[in-house]
């Protein structure tokens, strides 16, 4: 798949922002008054900056809001709400905490819930996708997750919580890497099944039915090199887990460190949700140059 | 509306015959022809006369080898649009309620009014149908011709897609998949109509006849009992055509 | 919530107004329906009534539209400012256009019309276009079919009279196996398409024949991919196995053909190899009953092809025997010519037995009594399902008239022409050789030339040469270089005026061509030759007037452009008197008519070319007191007369209700608009089938004014023409040609089919040179102008080099490379791409993608000009040079068609360049570049 920037920082700031505020619910650190401010202010930032972003995305911005009817079905459209709900929710929280002085425990609670799910959804939107086998998987909820919650302890300076989700994450990582290597073969998709040729023979592809690019092509048949992938791979890797953690395990939890390690991680999770994007294999590619087979 | 239609009355769609289809790209022009002066917005070209034209298609024309265990390598022609899927996921994915499955007659549309643009029913899509147009940021897809089929303006021999109205080589054909004795279904009986990646689960209603079995011929050795000699006879040629003549 | 869908208006309306007219982006000449609103063009598609495309329509029709938007499109008459090939010009009137080219033109038409050298490319005017040529005096005028096909149309006019082309089609209905070789689109392309759609929907099969399996070959059930270069052997051999096993149609051969006609066999006889005729020049043949010779078309008789006859003590034998003799050699059996082929003996025998199982065992009758030419009543039409069809593939070679020739006989042996279920003709086919016009060259000047330039020689009397014996003609058409040119030699015309050789020319008057770029062999040799200067530093080929509709290479090479409408813009006429549109059950004709007004100062060519006539006082453009004759060529259409009673069109003639002959009706432009934009009038049922031979038929072509009296004939197995080159060659006869060439023409020339190597092989060494190297057209491409169409060129923007399997493997190629590919003449580097559908020693590409710089309206960094390219590059319009001090003309040496496929190549790998090589600099556009965004709709 194309790794477009909007949604790859869509993802990733969302995932931290909301991330954050789940811990900030959950009242880790139980904040109020001015430092709530900071606090909410930039977990607001992220995760409604990520949503911004998100609709760079959008051929129609202007009548996003229609994108709130289709619940019942659509992960993007429950993600529309429940991030919607998050952010009201969190809003009264942290208003309560900021210029109360109050931490409306329930309130906390249903706003980390929200967040969280939040997450869950927007994983979900990938997650569901046959067409990308790749992301078809619960790991890719999980991955999001642990990553988003893990970033959100380091914000929230929860770093017993932040060492133990960073591991998980870490694992959860690793798996969806070599666990998605496979998940294409494993599918069965086949240049021989896409056009139902495979019994006459082996199938490849002659000539393209345009010898330009075309939406397809420029969206889904992004392919990326090997060698680059898994460089970028270890870098992200780094960046993304191992800094933390040594951060989290050496040195004491205070805003700076934390800083410092939210930066690699940031670092980290652009490289690894631009490989999710990158890497993904779109089962078109099989009616093109054998896109995904190639890849 | 997103959610799928329980059932639909009819089941439109398209026969497509790899056995015949020249791979001549009529349908892509016709098609992009008609619906870029019907159906919602113009499909747009951008960059059309520069160095990366990229435009918006519904129906496209891929061409495959296909190498046999014997015998010579086949060359097939392959149109791709939307197939019009019975579990369509293109649907369901959809947050604004832009794409949307006919109860009717089971067509896929988009409605552009509602479209945000967000790509996802595309990603959704197995078959690289739907295409989001550049200059007006909506999605693009087969309408199976839905201003053609039902249009009292047209003749009723036009009320066809425009795509099957043009296909020269008859290549393409329309009917209802939901009765049995339609022209369509009686095709995908008879040739054994095939269902593109079906793993993926998306029912597809358009149907693919796969090409008949090519270069079937046997070898003849030179003491082929079909092409014995005549000239083999006593007198040779002249004597057989002399046998001949007179028999005529 | 429930399931709700929005409002869907299903019935819009489709459009305010269809105006039907006819297709121009290829000679199959489609009906169209074209839609408009607010009088625009909204949409176009097929006419259902139409009798070529029944409705359907390809991608080059359906995008009409396109081109009649396109930002390519001339504006207004252009004179040039700057050097040939920069593009630079100024845009002048029409009034200024017009007086420089009359200028230019009247003294040359008083002193030496045959400086002015008129050529008219893919022109679908022709009858007009001639007759304007004519009467100007030059003998300079041919139009485009020397470069393409006149191979095919020859060796069908010599042997059927008629070709395959779009002068025939196969009996789609009843045929049951239909074998095609070397085609890729063809002409008669919707037609094609639309007969192997119904032929497969009838379960019949087809072969076919070709060195690449894409297209009409990749449906095909059975694929023989062929070496190029070799179907001429591989098709004797399918008659060696035919007459070996006596699988022919016996009955047919004595009826219908010249099989049983006498050859004089006496070498020492000044009509050796000539048909034994009476008294009135008619053939003689044996009656089998009485043992006597009559002429061939005696009521009752009964011809005996294996008849042998004395007279004068000359010994004679039939045609059939002779060809029997011939191919029964071993030199044709299978597993002599197999390997040759690419074909393996045991298919080639297969694929004749299945020919024969077909023609002979699936025979079948109709229920159709009709009269043959010898008066004898048939109660029955004897079908034969078997169908044969061949285009450039075949043609296009320098062997490609005797390879014609060949799958003709092939075809005249099973009996499967003009019978059910078989080739049939479309009217005005079949027309004998005698019907057609011989050449005429003979200018004088300020007086119009003799008669049409182009016909076909019956022997070398016809021959289109001066007194001196140097060529009469600047193309050195109908000379013994190629005496049977029967189209002209257009892609030598721009080499031979740079050469002056035979003579210098002053203005070279071009239409339609694209020959500074696509349509030319040796391209940048053409733009060297147009460019070039003398020591006077005056260009070489003086002037140049040039008529195009678009920012075409050829436009930068003119010194006057005089620039046409688009097809929806003008009048035009696809007349019975050039190449109409019938099908083999109807005669028809069309026209097209302004269904949209031009927005810019352009004017349809003929009816320039009408005004230039008037201008220079050409007779049949004045009348008597020197004014103008016609006022445009809508007026012309419909006022002119060709024959007392014969005019461009035939249907609603006199007071509306004739056909084919009679009176000027003023009324029949707008009955043509009516009726659709075409006429068509149906063979009647007792004459659809055996035309050259069938009474009904013969009377029924008269009356539509094809010719003036029945004309039966024989198909010509023994061309005889062709035998009299020979005897020339041979010593006998007054002209004779010059010593260099006898040995061509009697090797070349011979009556009966043979198989020699493409020139080229005897040329090159095919060591250095080990493979064929090829191109096809793209369905939806039209040669250069598909280009400048929005849609279009986004299927084909670029075109790799297609290479075999083997050659894949032999390179080590891997996706994306490149390859540098040498021929004897030239080198280009261009990006691979593997096939394996495809002849091991073959490389191909699609025909016309690679632009160059600045053309068409494209921006500098389009793809086709990047990327795409021409094989054009490689390929010369001489072959090399034999140290004889000799030009020899890589063209077949009895038509003169340029031998475009036989060109050898070799292939290495090459570094990945940024652009294909080589590389030209770009034109100027003199319309400006196109818009970035395309959204074509009219009503939103
Ligand atoms: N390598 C290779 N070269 C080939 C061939 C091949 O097979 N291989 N094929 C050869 C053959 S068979 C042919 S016929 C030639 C074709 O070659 P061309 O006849 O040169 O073909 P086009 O590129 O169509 O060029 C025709 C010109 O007509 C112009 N034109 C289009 N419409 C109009 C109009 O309405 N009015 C006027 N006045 N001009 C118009 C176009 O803009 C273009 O400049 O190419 C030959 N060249
Ligand atoms: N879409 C489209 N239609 C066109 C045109 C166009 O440009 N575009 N051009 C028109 C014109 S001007 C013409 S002349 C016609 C030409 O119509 P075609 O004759 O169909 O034209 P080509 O593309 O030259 O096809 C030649 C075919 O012969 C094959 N071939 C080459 N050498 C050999 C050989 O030795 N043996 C055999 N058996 N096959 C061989 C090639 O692989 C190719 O498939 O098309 C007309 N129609
Ligand atoms: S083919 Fe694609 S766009 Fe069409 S219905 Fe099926 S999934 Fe949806
Ligand atoms: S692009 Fe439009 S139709 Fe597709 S999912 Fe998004 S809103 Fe729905
Ligand atoms: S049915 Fe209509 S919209 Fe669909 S591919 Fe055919 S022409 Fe295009
Ligand atoms: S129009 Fe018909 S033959 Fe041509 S590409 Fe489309 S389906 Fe194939
Ligand atoms: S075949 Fe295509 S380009 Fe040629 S006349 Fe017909 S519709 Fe036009
Ligand atoms: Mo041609």
């Amino acid at each position: 798949m194309h790794p477009a920037p909007s949604v790859i920082i869509f993802t990733v700031l969302s995932g931290l922002g909301f991330g954050y505020l789940t811990w900030l619910g959950l009242g880790f650190p139980a904040v109020t008054g001015w430092t709530a401010f900071f606090c909410f202010a930039i977990a607001f930032a992220t995760a409604v900056g990520g949503l911004v972003s998100a609709s760079f995305h959008l051929g129609n911005p202007q009548r996003a809001l229609k994108a709130f009817t289709q619940w019942k079905t659509s992960w993007l459209s429950r993600e529309a709400w429940i991030s919607v709900l998050a952010l009201i929710v969190m809003g009264l929280y942290g208003f309560c905490a900021v210029f109360l002085d109050m931490l409306v425990a329930p309130l906390g609670l249903l706003g980390a819930v929200l967040s969280i799910a939040t997450v869950f959804s927007t994983a979900m939107i990938y997650a569901q996708l046959k067409t990308v086998p790749r992301w078809n998987h619960w790991l890719t909820p999980a991955h999001m997750v642990s990553v988003s919650l893990a970033g959100g302890a380091v914000l929230a300076l929860q770093w017993r919580a932040a060492l133990i989700l960073l591991v998980i994450a870490g694992a959860l990582q690793a798996l969806h890497w070599i666990l998605g290597d496979r998940r294409f073969a494993e599918r069965g998709h086949s240049a021989e099944t896409a056009t139902g040729l495979g019994s006459i023979g082996s199938v490849r592809m002659f000539e393209p039915p345009h010898t330009g690019t075309n939406y397809l092509l420029k969206e889904m048949v992004h392919k990326v090199g090997r060698k680059h992938a898994q460089k970028l791979r270890v870098i992200g890797f780094i960046a993304l887990i191992l800094v933390p953690l040594v951060v989290v395990l050496a040195a004491p939890a205070n805003p700076f460190t934390a800083a410092v390690a939210t930066l690699s991680y940031l670092v980290g999770a652009f490289a690894s949700r631009w490989l999710f994007f990158a890497e993904a294999e779109h089962v078109v590619g099989l009616y093109y140059d054998g896109g995904a087979k190639a890849s | 509306m997103t959610q799928l239609p329980a059932q639909t009355q009819k089941k439109l769609g398209l026969v497509i015959d790899l056995d015949t289809c020249v791979g001549c790209h009529a349908c892509v022009i016709a098609c992009k022809g008609w619906n870029t002066e019907n159906y919602g917005a113009p499909l747009s070209d951008m960059d059309a006369y520069g160095g990366d034209p990229v435009g918006s298609f519904l129906n496209r024309i891929h061409s495959f080898e296909v190498q046999p265990e014997k015998g010579p390598a086949q060359t097939i022609h392959f149109p791709k649009s939307c197939l019009h899927c019975e579990d369509a996921p293109c649907v369901t994915v959809c947050p604004t309620g832009a794409s949307y499955k006919r109860s009717e007659d089971g067509i896929v549309l988009v409605n552009e009014d509602a479209c945000i643009g967000c790509g996802l029913c595309a990603w959704a899509c197995p078959y690289g149908a739907r295409e989001l147009d550049q200059a007006e940021g909506v999605m693009k897809k087969c309408t199976l011709c839905v201003d053609r089929i039902y249009n009292e303006n047209l003749e009723e021999v036009d009320r066809v897609p425009a795509c099957v109205r043009t296909c020269p080589a008859g290549a393409r054909h329309f009917g209802d998949f939901a009765d049995p004795q339609s022209n369509v279904s009686q095709l995908v009986r008879e040739r054994g109509g095939i269902d593109l990646m079906p793993e993926q689960g998306t029912r597809p209603v358009n149907k693919y006849l796969p090409p008949r079995p090519k270069d079937t011929m046997k070898e003849l050795g030179a003491d082929a009992a079909d092409m014995s000699p005549v000239t083999g006879n006593p007198k040779g040629f002249l004597g057989w055509l002399d046998k001949a003549l007179e028999a005529l | 919530m429930a399931h709700t869908e929005p409002f869907l208006e299903t019935s819009p309306p489709v459009s305010d107004e269809i105006r039907k007219t006819t297709c121009y982006m290829c000679a199959c000449r489609c009906g169209i329906n074209v839609h408009l609103k607010d009088g625009k063009v909204a949409y176009i598609e097929g006419n259902r009534d139409h009798p070529v495309n029944k409705g359907v329509l390809c991608a080059k029709g359906s995008s009409g539209i396109m081109q009649v938007t396109a930002p390519s499109r001339l504006r207004a008459p252009l004179k040039r400012t700057g050097p040939r090939g920069s593009g630079a010009f100024e845009e002048i009137s029409w009034e200024e256009a017009l007086q420089i080219a009359t200028g230019w033109m009247e003294p040359l038409r008083k002193s030496a019309p045959e400086k002015l050298a008129f050529f008219t490319g893919r022109d679908q005017s022709q009858s007009f276009t001639s007759f304007w040529a004519q009467n100007f005096g030059t003998p300079n005028y041919a139009a485009h079919g020397g470069f393409c096909s006149v191979n095919m149309a020859t060796a069908g006019i010599y042997t059927m009279g008629g070709a395959f082309w779009e002068f025939g089609q196969p009996d789609w209905e009843r045929t049951r196996l239909f074998m095609i070789f070397g085609v890729a689109e063809d002409h008669d392309s919707n037609p094609i398409k639309m007969g192997l759609g119904k032929l497969k929907g009838n379960g019949g099969k087809v072969i076919g024949v070709n060195p690449i399996r894409s297209g009409y070959n990749a449906i095909a059930d059975e694929w023989v991919g062929i070496t190029p270069g070799t179907d001429g052997l591989f098709i004797l051999s399918l008659v060696h196995e035919l007459l070996k096993s006596g699988k022919i149609d016996l009955e047919y051969l004595t009826r219908f053909t010249n099989a049983p006609c006498l050859i004089n066999e006496d070498p020492a006889s000044e009509e050796h190899g000539l048909l034994l005729r009476d008294a009135d020049g008619k053939p003689i043949v044996i009656d089998r009953a009485s043992g006597k010779p009559m002429a061939f078309d005696a009521k009752g008789v009964r011809p005996d092809l294996a008849a042998q006859f004395e007279q004068d003590g000359h010994t004679h034998r039939t045609v059939f025997q002779h060809l029997a003799e011939r191919y029964l050699s071993d030199d044709y059996s299978p597993e002599a010519v197999a390997d040759k082929c690419g074909v393996p003996a045991g298919r080639i025998r297969a694929i004749a037995a299945e020919l024969a199982r077909v023609a002979l065992e699936e025979a079948f009758e109709l229920d159709q009594a009709w009269t043959d030419f010898r008066g004898e009543r048939h109660e029955k039409m004897v079908g034969r399902p078997v169908s044969f069809h061949a285009m450039r593939g075949i043609s296009a070679h320098s062997n490609g008239f005797q390879t014609c020739r060949a799958l003709h006989v092939l075809q005249i042996l099973l009996g499967t022409v003009e019978v059910p279920g078989g080739f049939r003709f479309k009217p005005p086919y079949p027309k004998p050789v005698e019907a057609h016009p011989t050449p005429h060259c003979h200018s004088k000047p300020d007086c119009p030339l003799d008669g049409p330039h182009l016909g076909f020689v019956r022997g070398p009397d016809d021959l289109a040469l001066k007194e001196d014996g140097s060529p009469a003609r600047i193309d050195k058409a109908f000379t013994w270089e190629n005496p049977m040119s029967a189209h002209g030699l257009m892609h030598m015309v721009i080499s031979n005026a740079h050469a002056g050789d035979p003579y210098k020319i002053d203005t070279l008057f071009l239409y339609m061509a694209n020959m500074a770029w696509n349509s030319s062999m040796n391209t940048k040799g053409v733009m060297d030759m147009l460019t070039d200067k003398d020591e006077n530093g005056d260009y070489v080929i003086p002037r140049i007037i040039y008529s195009d509709a678009y920012s075409s290479e050829m436009v930068a090479y003119a010194d006057l452009i005089l620039p046409d409408t688009t097809y929806l813009e003008r009048h035009d006429c696809i007349s019975l008197l050039d190449r109409p549109i019938c099908e083999a059950d109807g005669a028809a004709d069309a026209i097209r008519w302004p269904v949209i007004e031009p927005d810019r100062d352009v004017r349809g060519f003929q009816s320039v070319l009408i005004d230039l006539g008037a201008r220079l006082g050409l007779p049949g453009f004045v009348n008597e007191d020197g004014s103008a004759k016609y006022e445009d060529y809508a007026d012309y259409i419909v006022n002119h007369e060709r024959r007392p009673g014969i005019g461009p069109l035939a249907g609603f003639r006199g007071d509306g209700g004739q056909t084919g002959r009679g009176g000027v009706n003023p009324d029949q432009m707008d009955r043509y608009i009516e009726n659709g934009g075409f006429f068509i009038e149906h063979v009647p049922d007792e004459a659809a089938f055996y035309k050259p031979w069938n009474e009904a038929y013969q009377d029924w072509a008269v009356g539509l004014g094809f010719y003036d009296k029945p004309q039966p004939y024989l198909f010509q197995l023994y061309v005889e023409p062709l035998r009299r080159f020979q005897l020339a060659a041979e010593g006998h006869g007054k002209r004779q040609p010059p010593d260099h060439l006898r040995a061509q023409i009697r090797e070349k020339l011979d009556p009966l089919p043979i198989w020699y190597p493409p020139l080229e092989d005897d040329h090159v060494s095919e060591t250095d040179y080990p493979v064929h190297a090829l191109t096809q057209r793209p369905m939806a491409m039209y040669h250069s102008w598909g280009s400048q169409n929005a849609w279009l060129r986004q299927i084909h923007g670029q075109n790799p080099l297609y290479v075999s399997s083997k050659i894949w493997k032999e390179n080590g190629f891997r996706d994306g490379d490149w390859a540098r590919v040498t021929s004897v003449h030239g080198e280009i580097t261009v990006p691979v791409a593997h096939m394996a559908a495809l002849n091991d020693d073959t490389v191909w590409t699609w025909n016309a993608i690679g632009k160059r710089k600045g053309a068409w309206a494209l921006d500098e960094d389009a793809p086709e000009a990047t990327r795409g390219f021409l094989l054009n590059h490689l390929i010369h319009e001489l072959l090399p040079a034999r140290g004889d001090g000799l030009r020899w003309s890589n063209s077949d040496p009895i038509t003169g068609q340029a031998a475009w496929f036989d060109l050898r190549v070799r292939i290495e790998k090459a570094d990945r360049q940024a652009e294909s090589q080589p590389v030209f600099k770009g034109q100027n556009s003199p319309v400006g570049k196109g818009p970035d965004v395309v959204r074509q709709k009219v009503r939103p």
